[in-house]
């Protein structure tokens, strides 16, 4: 278990007029290790995401990144800090060849004129990084790709550039089986690798399959954020669904805290 | 899972250096694929020419080879900017009376003003420039669809034209250098030395490109192919301006009439410029990811407003300079230039030549592909002494026939995953 966390969140809340959709979130990532983030459709997930990748601000909390304490107030800021989002749309042009994707809109140049045999270096070395064997030619159209391969050129994509913290918004729902395993793969390599790497998904298999840890994400508090190896499958989608699964979540009676659960303990009310 | 991490070579590594056959294979995939490229516009033109010629032997002389260029430049021209409309997934339907304005605006400022040449053809694109904007903001910032802002304009920009020609005026240009444009030819040494520039600059870009690939161990074009693009690219130029340079007077004694129509060049370099900035430019490459896929092209930070805004001030710049030649052509401006079949033409350039109506796909190479196959409709129809009806029916139908090589071609593309 890594001592620090590469990035640390606390008790983020974020409105969207007078509805609240985090309410004093922790959430912690550490490099090297594959950070599931579990919750229902509602639950905040995709808010907390936009809210570390700068697309939203937070109304209040604090950041901690790699130790220093930082502001992230617009995508740039993200980018600049080395996180890298991987949206569940992928965002690839499909008229485009793989370096011209990974490339898009930071494209490598010399004077004026594109830079193609550099881009097109830094894209084989990345891919061979990450034990990519599955494309055929750098320079076929993404439209040419199976879903899979979309997805590892997405990803790929976002580790070009030296990021640190890549967020995954569930990158295998659209997928095959073998798909899915060689993203999965591919996932538990970012970390391998020494990536923090935080993996939204609702599939249990998919979660424990590859996560180290597991932050579940209740109407919109953390409900929990436990090692995957001190959880049962039961358990989490008790704490998905319900925010509590016996000593674990939202407490009604005083919680036996064997864990660094932070969630809001009057806040919770249920049964 | 524990550490899986086999030593792997990269994908560049895996891929074996193409060899002349693979190299051809791939181009047949790609064919059947869907990805038809510029073929559909060149057998359309070898099988034109060949029908025109069997018809009509005149079709073949060289005084017919050197009008088929003056007669297609500006609709050329105007495809060129077209096609970075369309390849946004838009469309410009003002454009042959934005070249109309953009005339009008040249012809007043060189014959009823009296300025300069290069006055007059600087107030013309600053014409051009203007009508792109305020066509770009509409569509980008404002949000109206591009067909209803440009469909707009296609009659605003006809009653500008008529109000600039004081309701139907005939306005001649007689300036030599405006004249010279679309009627006068380069001496045939001059022809010639452009010939060698263009070849010897286009092997040296190609061969440039194979050593620094090369050099970096990247997968290349077998150089027997990159001899034979280089080889192509000499033999039908040398071809065209060996034809052009022959005498194509009827009676040398009054004038001798030969050499390469300066028009020619002009849309070379325009061609050549075009290219340079969609293939290897940043700005290009923009241009593509905004036409595939509006929301990653957002999302990689680009200025998707600003790329929307520049591809209408282009394509209306390229209509300013389509009225130029034609009221060089012309030797006047009257109400119904770039009027009529202009935009109809331009943009059946673009579509024949192979730039796609959906976006994302295209090139300038097609526009002029594309008004070559329409010059060759124009003047061999001219030559049977077709009707306009005959013309405008027949050119219709190739529009058509273009637009759905285009739809078919994409619909067997998504199936085969190629687009």
């Amino acid at each position: 278990m890594s001592a620090t966390p590469l990035l640390e969140l606390r008790g983020i809340d974020k409105s969207f007029g007078p509805v609240q959709v985090l309410r004093d979130v922790a959430f912690a990532a550490y490099p090297g290790e594959v950070t599931a983030l579990v919750g229902d459709n509602g639950a905040g997930k995709s808010t907390l995401v936009k809210c570390i990748s700068g697309i939203h601000p937070t109304d209040a909390g604090q950041f901690v990144f790699d130790g220093r304490p930082v502001s992230i107030n617009n995508p740039r800021d993200a980018s600049g800090l080395g996180i890298e989002v991987v949206y569940q749309d992928l965002a690839l042009c499909d008229n485009l060849d793989i370096v011209q994707n990974m490339f898009l809109g930071r494209e490598k140049r010399s004077g004026i004129i594109l830079d193609e045999p550099t881009m097109e270096q830094m894209a084989a070395e990345t891919l061979a990084g990450l034990s990519v064997r599955t494309v055929k030619s750098l320079r076929q159209h993404v439209s040419s790709l199976s879903g899979g391969q979309r997805q590892t050129v997405a990803i790929a994509k976002a580790v070009l550039w030296n990021s640190k913290l890549v967020i995954l918004d569930e990158p295998t729902a659209a997928l095959g089986v073998a798909q899915t395993a060689q993203v999965l793969e591919l996932v538990r390599r970012l970390a391998d690798n020494g990536l923090a790497v935080v993996l939204i998904s609702h599939n249990m298999n998919d979660v424990f399959a590859v996560s180290d840890r597991i932050a579940a994400l209740y109407l919109g508090q953390m409900v929990a954020q436990v090692k995957t190896t001190d959880i049962t499958h039961a358990q989490v989608v008790e704490l998905i669904t319900a925010g509590r699964t016996g000593g674990i979540g939202l407490a009604t009676e005083p919680a036996n805290g064997d864990n660094d659960t932070p969630a809001d303990s009057t806040a919770g009310g249920l049964a | 899972m524990s550490t899986t991490v086999v030593q792997q070579e990269g994908p560049a590594a895996v891929t074996p250096s193409p060899t002349v056959g693979s190299h051809v294979r791939d181009y047949l995939r790609r064919v059947r694929g869907g990805d038809l490229g510029a073929l559909p516009a060149v057998l359309g033109l070898v099988t034109l020419c060949l029908i025109f010629s069997i018809a009509r032997p005149t079709f073949l002389t060289a005084g017919n080879f050197a009008n088929l260029f003056t007669q297609g430049a500006a609709v050329t021209l105007i495809a060129m900017g077209l096609v970075f409309v369309l390849l946004l997934g838009e469309i410009d339907l003002s454009a042959g009376f934005a070249s109309g304005v953009c005339a009008a605006v040249l012809a007043n400022v060189v014959t009823v003003l009296g300025y300069p040449w290069y006055v007059a053809v600087l107030a013309a694109v600053v014409t051009g420039v203007v009508i792109g904007t305020i066509l770009g903001f509409l569509v980008a910032k404002v949000g109206i669809p591009s067909f209803v802002v440009t469909l707009a304009a296609f009659l605003a920009l006809q009653g500008v034209v008529l109000l600039l020609m004081e309701e139907g005026r005939n306005i001649s240009v007689r300036d030599p250098v405006l004249v010279a444009i679309a009627n006068r030819n380069l001496p045939p040494a001059l022809g010639w030395a452009l010939f060698a520039l263009a070849v010897a600059g286009f092997a040296a870009v190609q061969l440039a490109r194979y050593r620094k690939r090369a050099a970096r161990g990247l997968v290349n074009d077998p150089l027997v192919v990159v001899l034979v693009r280089i080889g192509v690219l000499a033999l039908v130029l040398g071809l065209a301006v060996y034809v052009l340079n022959l005498e194509r007077s009827r009676s040398v004694l009054i004038a001798s009439l030969k050499g390469v129509p300066i028009v020619v060049p002009i849309i070379a370099v325009l061609l050549v410029f075009w290219t340079f900035v969609l293939k290897r430019t940043s700005y290009g490459r923009h241009i593509y990811a905004v036409g595939g896929n509006r929301e990653a092209a957002r999302r990689a930070g680009i200025n998707v407003d600003r790329i929307r805004i520049s591809v209408f001030v282009i394509c209306s710049t390229m209509a300013a300079i389509g009225g130029i030649v034609a009221a060089s052509r012309a030797n006047s401006v009257d109400p119904n230039t770039g009027g009529s079949n202009v935009l109809l033409y331009a943009v059946g350039a673009a579509v024949i030549g192979g730039t796609s109506l959906f976006g994302g796909k295209g090139r300038v190479l097609d526009a002029v592909l594309g008004g070559a196959v329409v010059a060759v409709i124009e003047n061999g129809m001219g030559l049977l002494n077709s009707s306009s009806g005959e013309k405008y029916v027949f050119t219709g139908v190739i529009l058509l026939a273009a637009a759905t090589v285009d739809a078919l071609s994409r619909r067997r593309a998504a199936a085969t995953g190629n687009r």
